[in-house]
């Protein structure tokens, strides 16, 4: 997927903001249907809307019409402008148009316009998230030093992953302040109106106040701190980072609930306690039906690396972890989070696409399939196994904002459909219709 | 509250009044900073051409615009699936400065060698344009090199909207129709054009035709193969579905081979019936007895759907619909469709409709219907909920749009995977907006808890 959608759900995690693209207006229109198929909400990404003399004569004028046009309907506190392959290519230099804009308009109430360069060609949507945070970091945030909120960073999880992130920091008595925050906007209650910004986000008041922050805590063990928010943050404003995996399956949770513990001073709550009791009993319970299966991992990659971790632990040998990503990380990470279990790390692909995936499982002949919708026809279909649906995109199943990955409980769901999983498929083929397994 | 309607766009929103002159502003460009429901060229000419299952489609471009487009849309095949692959040259930075051409030419050679095709397209996408690979080169030197016909897509993203990439989508078959061969055409024969096939449709359309005693020769595009393109001239009549697709294919094949044609819709009882004894008349003369099997095929089809449709009719008396579509000859035949079921149409709406089509819509309304050009969720939320509507006919951008708002919904668009052309089209659609306006489920969503709770005891009383 390309690198300005990545932006996009970035920007929707900010309170009032809508996301701009700066290009013509086919990107923007695919975005949201891409983003609206997954999350079944209203998604509202504007464009520029470039067409042709614009595109020759350069698109400032239409840059600064729609983010007039959208500060008026719209009524945005933010705007996120993301340029486009189109508008990269010709050269629009979108700080200075911004710049330009807010003279131009000064006697004007102007929301505040974050501006990040993701032409697609030059990456993946996860990088494009990644930037956008950047920029959102880089150009908001201030030295407030008595804030006592810590910067979360969780990447790219779902609706459900961020308000298990709240609860969790909640419990241990720290404030979060949780960049992006989508959970609400892009799974939004039923209301009595359609709202023109849907409710919710990470207030700009908070990303204020990221640079005076305790601490910020970062997922993903393939990112570059150079390129991230968090990275950003310790640098210019000496904001401690904690850079973790993503808190997939139980290992990965238990050095996230490390950090909360030293963070907060207190030894984990309770019921954390009784959730990571829970899970293990059930690692028992069900190790059985998965132990010795085999899978294929492909998506983001640092979810990949959270899954691959999470396979290990539960034992199911992943044996091609793959992703479309280039972060040139993704091999040790890898083996890094299966190196005390398995005796061989998995292989690693990256930068590969679905022909490519495919034509490498046939020969692995794998159990299981783990990854986005995607590769249901061109993996599980024709490799006739289970495919966990996890990551993004999910256009074939119903729930995927609810879809649970991170922490003990993220675990425990994603365990119970694994083994699931295998249950039916033994039950599907079987002669005997067994209804006792 | 501010307004929702943009001041530059209200000379595209209109509602019709009696006795006086319908006039409406449209085919604009989208205003900037307007979340506008369009795509763009590339996705114009991507829709008409991806369901034509034996060819390669490549799209040559940064990887976003085919990942958009892989395998989204509800076109089946009979046979090959090849056009359910989304092919990319995935062009990257170095590409964009040196440019993209041999990185084409080893694709296409390497994806031909691999899967075959009798055909392949080459979309250009924004940046091609702006980079400006020459694409007609590259693919003139590829079918020379591989002795399959390699066509270029004109399809820019930018240079205009979906309605220019139809044409340029036409142009491309254009080079395909007149080059097989005709002999063993009888001369009773059309071909079926502008219908994609989704969710096997075509095979519905097809074999009325055939039951009438028609022969089709090509299905353009849905279920399409490039041999059936290339001797498409062979068929005596061309009948076009819809109102931008593939209409300057058939007037490309009028003025080069002839070939007449006539538009259909195959959507609804009078627009279905109306496409059949349209192609009978066009034979009469050839074969004096096809207006008779013609209606005796109208009548069976009838005697089955009429009953049902008076039982689903019963629940949707009185109810209001909006409709927002691509393509407006669409909406035409919905807003009689919805009359079958009793229902009336509050708002309508398309993507790219004309001048002419807006008339003929506002002409065929009640008064009072607000007709609106090139949309935007602002703007349709608020048409919705001014007119209480019970269910909105849309696409998949447009659903959320009706969930937020408490109204039923029915995906009339590329994505849907349900069949609603023909007789037992029909009889899915009223099904399915009778499944969505009757759903209890509207009670408890909170704009619309009291107006429904409302009809309900009005129901129950009388
Ligand atoms: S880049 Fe151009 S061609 Fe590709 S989706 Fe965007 S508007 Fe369409
Ligand atoms: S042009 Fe670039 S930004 Fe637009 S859809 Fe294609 S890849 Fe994405």
């Amino acid at each position: 997927m390309c690198k300005p959608l990545g932006a996009a759900l970035a920007f929707m995690g900010i309170e009032g903001c809508v996301p701009f693209l700066h290009g013509s207006q086919g990107c923007a229109t695919y975005m949201r249907r891409y983003v609206i198929s997954h999350f079944r909400e209203p998604v509202d990404i504007a464009s520029s809307a470039l067409g042709e003399k614009s595109a020759i004569h350069g698109g400032g004028p239409n840059l600064k019409l729609g983010l007039l046009n959208v500060m008026k309907k719209y009524g945005a506190g933010v705007i996120g402008v993301a340029s486009t392959c189109l508008t990269e290519t010709i050269g629009d230099d979108v700080s200075m148009l911004v710049k330009e804009f807010r003279k131009e308009f000064a006697d004007l109430p102007l929301p505040e316009v974050v501006h990040v360069a993701t032409p697609s060609y030059g990456g993946t949507q996860a990088e494009g998230f990644q930037a956008a945070l950047r920029a959102v970091a880089d150009q908001l945030a201030e030295d407030r030093r008595t804030s006592p909120q810590i910067n979360v960073l969780p990447g790219f999880v779902s609706c459900e992953d961020i308000r298990h992130l709240k609860d969790v920091f909640e419990h241990f008595g720290l404030d979060a302040a949780i960049l992006p925050d989508y959970s609400e906007r892009l799974d939004a209650p039923a209301q009595a109106d359609y709202v023109k910004i849907s409710e919710g986000g990470l207030p700009v008041s908070r990303i204020k106040a990221m640079g005076g922050a305790r601490a910020s805590i970062e997922f993903g063990r393939t990112l570059d701190p150079a390129k991230t928010a968090g990275g950003l943050l310790a640098e210019r404003f000496g904001v401690p980072l904690y850079s973790l995996g993503m808190p997939v399956g139980l290992r990965e949770t238990d050095a996230f609930f490390a950090v909360l513990e030293e963070l907060s001073g207190r030894a984990a709550p309770r019921r954390h306690e009784l959730a990571r009791g829970r899970l293990v009993d059930a690692y028992v319970d069900g190790h059985k039906y998965l132990s010795g299966k085999t899978a294929v991992i492909y998506g983001e990659e640092d979810m990949a690396v959270g899954l691959a971790s999470f396979l290990a632990e539960i034992g199911v040998r992943p044996l091609l972890v793959a992703s479309g990503g280039e972060s040139g990380r993704l091999t040790r990470a890898v083996s890094e989070v299966t190196a005390d279990i398995l005796r061989e790390p998995p292989e690693v692909r990256q930068g590969v696409d679905f022909y490519e995936i495919a034509a490498r499982a046939r020969e692995l002949s794998p159990d299981l399939v783990i990854g986005n919708s995607k590769g249901y026809r061109v993996l599980a279909r024709d490799l006739n196994v289970p495919l966990i649906r996890v990551g993004f995109p999910i256009h074939d199943r119903f729930g995927a904002q609810r879809v649970q990955h991170l922490g003990y409980a993220g675990a425990q769901v994603l365990f119970d459909r694994i083994v699931n999983a295998v249950i039916d498929r033994k039950q599907t083929d079987s002669d005997i219709g067994y209804g006792y397994i | 509250m501010q307004p929702v309607i943009f001041e530059q766009r209200t000379d595209q929103i209109r509602r019709t009044a009696t006795g006086e002159d319908f006039a409406i502003a449209c085919n604009r460009d989208s205003l900037a900073g307007a979340v506008s429901q369009r795509a763009c060229v590339f996705c114009g000419s991507r829709v008409v051409l991806y369901p034509i299952a034996d060819a390669l489609h490549l799209v040559h471009g940064p990887i976003g615009c085919a990942a958009y487009t892989w395998d989204i849309r509800g076109a089946l095949s009979s046979g090959p699936e090849l056009h359910r692959l989304s092919f990319s040259t995935d062009l990257r930075e170095k590409d964009v400065i040196f440019g993209g051409e041999k990185k084409l030419e080893a694709a296409l050679n390497e994806l031909i060698d691999r899967h075959e095709p009798k055909a392949a397209f080459v979309y250009s996408t924004c940046i091609v344009g702006i980079i400006g690979d020459d694409l007609q080169a590259v693919c003139k030197k590829v079918a020379a090199q591989k002795g399959i016909p390699v066509i270029p897509v004109m399809s820019e993203g930018f240079k205009g909207n979906k309605r220019a990439g139809y044409e340029a989508a036409c142009q491309a078959m254009m080079r395909l129709v007149g080059t097989g061969d005709v002999s063993g055409i009888p001369p009773m024969s059309i071909n079926i054009l502008g219908d994609f096939n989704l969710a096997g449709e075509i095979w519905i359309i097809k074999e009325y035709y055939e039951r009438m005693g028609v022969r089709v020769v090509a299905t353009i595009t849905g279920d399409g193969r490039v041999d059936d393109l290339r001797r498409a001239h062979g068929a005596a009549l061309n009948v076009v579905q819809c109102s931008g697709a593939t209409m300057d294919l058939a007037r490309m094949m009028q003025s080069e081979h002839g070939t007449p044609f006539l538009r259909a819709s195959y959507f609804g009882i009078e627009d279905m019936s109306k496409a059949l004894y349209d192609v009978a008349r066009f034979f009469k003369d050839q074969d004096p007895g096809m207006m008779e099997r013609t209606a005796a095929l109208v009548q069976e089809e009838l005697a089955v759907l009429l009953p049902e449709l008076k039982k689903i009719r019963a629940d949707l008396e009185g109810r209001t619909a909006a409709i927002y579509v691509g393509g407006a000859f669409k909406a035409f035949s919905l807003v009689k469709s919805f009359r079958h079921l009793g229902m009336r149409v509050a708002v309508v709406g398309s993507q790219t409709g004309t001048e002419e089509d807006y008339k003929e819509l506002a002409a065929i309304t009640d008064e009072g219907t607000i007709i609106v050009d090139d949309s935007n969720p602002l703007e349709l939320s608020q048409f919705i909920k001014e007119m209480d509507v019970d269910i909105f006919v849309g696409g998949v951008k447009e659903r959320p749009i009706a969930y937020k708002l408490g109204v039923g919904f029915c995906d009339h668009n590329h994505e849907r995977k349900e069949a609603l052309e023909g007789f037992a089209g029909m009889l899915n659609f009223a099904r399915e907006v009778h499944r969505t306006v009757t759903s209890p489920v509207w009670r408890f969503t909170p704009r619309r808890r009291g107006s429904v709770a409302r009809t309900m005891r009005k129901e129950a009383v009388s």
